[in-house]
């Protein structure tokens, strides 16, 4: 259940004066059970990207394929594509419709075609993967608070079954504490159920805690792909791409400029203590 | 998304045009519109040369400019084939029941040139001011109206923020669309009743955030303190130019040769 892009391109405007590269030559690939996050600028190219991967954008040029398939051959079917590699755009909630949560949530199911009972427990389970109260499950999606809004919008897709989650800055416009629950329901969705999940952020806290590969996305090009810690090591170039590297990892830099022999790769709170501790003689 | 609407679409370049008063320019098309139904037969020859000069003047370009008739090709072929054939008179060409008189052919070309004029003349307003312009002129021209308590500044800012408000509209909608495709939903296939259910989950989503944005600009206006039109100046107030006198004389000078030609000649 691999995802690959193989040189894809994608034009805006192509022939025209207004022609614009929003994708230069990128491949990569995914295989199943990674955690991988995706980085990037404003206009880097990240959403564009995510579009390819579940055939809502047509490659320019290049091929994506799914299982060693491509999905832009003839006779593909694309909208089944769409049940494996589950996209949650950004802000989601703007994407309800149904008159009660329930309904709302099998919406996907539904498209399936599963049996109603089927689609109840698929609703049912997402619903409680996202950490929705079942007293909310016959209430009008347009009565539930932001957050909660969310995590009905991710359980729409998560009730698909998808062997791939893509989510687009999943914890925008969230308060601290609804973006922590939602990224750590997330990361024990990918440790219980071994989903892939792609993680679209441009906080590099929260990549850094949860992913363990880092792609860095800049002016439409794949500017590093390698583990968080490695990619961090550039923090120079990235700060050069209107990026930074966790906030940590400045300090633990500084720190072993000024003769404190620690872990320069310590970019969690909670890394840097015993980083610090240990370089201390406390550990 | 309609690509091929271009009523409404202003298309950037700096012409003598462009740079005309919205007032002027909606004086002109009316004039323009009034002439064009005065002809009768060598009148067009008028008509269509002005119109000839005008979309020079404009620098915009004619195929761009003839997207606005593609929109309306359907009305404007039924037009020409019902008066063509259906029109008494004396008989050209005859087939069974269908025939051609000299009556209905210069009938049909005559409406012909006048519908395609008529869209050009009011795309060549469109498409060389911008929303805002043009709104900004309505206004000013029919504040007169005040008087009788049209109450003419909220029109014309409902018009604009109804201008405003369509490329985004737009955009959420393929937005929104995106979303539920990536949920499975299939907008394209089925028949005429499964596709219009297909598009609940489009149109609920759309009107919540259209009323949404309704709201929260309601609210930044009102934190801004408007209210309404009462003693609200402008940052850029409409003055007209040396060159807008100049267009309005050749404008008359179009006008009344309009209704020398009607009226002397019969033409």
């Amino acid at each position: 259940m691999s995802l690959k892009l193989d040189h894809v391109y994608y034009t805006y405007s192509e022939g025209t004066a207004y022609q614009m590269h929003a994708l230069k030559d990128v491949s990569l690939e995914i295989p199943d059970g990674q955690f991988v996050g995706i980085i990037g600028h404003t206009g880097s190219g990240k959403s564009t990207l995510i579009q390819h991967f579940n055939a809502l954008m047509k490659p320019s040029s290049g091929t994506v394929s799914w299982n060693g398939e491509d999905i832009w051959g003839e006779g593909y079917d694309r909208r089944k594509l769409r049940f494996h590699v589950g996209l949650v755009f950004q802000y989601p909630e703007y994407q309800l419709f149904e008159e009660d949560v329930l309904t709302d949530v099998k919406f996907g199911p539904k498209n399936q075609g599963l049996s109603s009972e089927e689609q109840e427990a698929r609703a049912v389970e997402a619903l409680k993967l996202t950490g929705v109260p079942e007293d909310l499950f016959k209430k009008s999606p347009f009565d539930l608070s932001g957050g909660q809004k969310r995590r009905v919008a991710i359980a729409g897709v998560l009730a698909m079954n998808p062997d791939m989650l893509v989510l687009d800055e999943p914890t925008a416009g969230l308060d601290p504490k609804g973006r922590d629950e939602i990224l750590d329901q997330i990361s024990s969705l990918h440790e219980q159920r071994g989903i892939t999940v792609v993680l679209v952020s441009h906080s590099m806290e929260d990549v850094a805690r949860y992913v363990k590969r880092l792609i860095v996305m800049n002016r439409g090009e794949k500017a590093f792909d390698d583990t968080p810690e490695n990619v961090f090591d550039h923090y120079l170039e990235l700060e050069q791409m209107g990026l930074a590297a966790p906030q940590m990892t400045y300090l633990m830099h500084e720190l072993r400029e000024n003769g404190l022999e620690v872990d320069v790769h310590a970019d969690t709170v909670e890394e840097a203590e015993q980083s610090i501790l240990a370089a201390l003689g406390r550990g | 998304m309609d690509k091929n609407l271009t009523i409404g679409q202003y298309y950037p370049a700096d012409s003598v045009i462009h740079k005309l008063d919205p007032r002027v320019k909606l004086i002109g098309t009316l004039l323009y519109i009034i002439s064009l139904f005065l002809f009768h037969t060598w009148g067009y020859v008028l008509g269509v040369g002005f119109l000839a000069v005008m979309i020079i003047l404009s620098r915009v370009p004619f195929l761009y400019m003839l997207r606005g008739v593609k929109t309306i090709w359907l009305i404007l072929v039924l037009t020409m084939v019902f008066n063509l054939f259906l029109t008494q008179g004396t008989i050209l060409w005859q087939a069974g029941i269908f025939k051609i008189t000299y009556e209905g052919l210069s009938m049909a070309v005559q409406l012909g040139i006048r519908l395609v004029a008529l869209i050009l003349g009011a795309s060549i307003m469109t498409l060389t001011t911008t929303p805002n312009k043009l709104t900004d002129g309505m206004e000013s021209l029919f504040r007169p109206l005040k008087v009788v308590h049209v109450p003419v500044h909220e029109i014309a800012m409902m018009m604009s923020i109804a201008l405003r408000f369509i490329p985004i509209l737009m955009e959420e909608t393929d937005k929104i669309k995106k979303a539920q495709m990536a949920r499975g939903a299939d907008f394209e296939s089925g028949n005429l009743i499964t596709k219009a259910k297909a598009m609940v989950p489009l149109l609920v989503p759309l009107f919540v955030s259209a009323f949404r944005r309704a709201n929260d600009l309601a609210m930044a206006m009102e934190a801004r303190c408007y209210h309404g039109g009462e003693g609200r100046t402008q940052m850029k107030p409409l003055r007209y130019e040396s060159r807008d006198y100049v267009a309005l004389a050749v404008l008359l000078a179009y006008f009344g040769a309009s209704i020398a030609v009607h009226a002397a000649l019969g033409w």
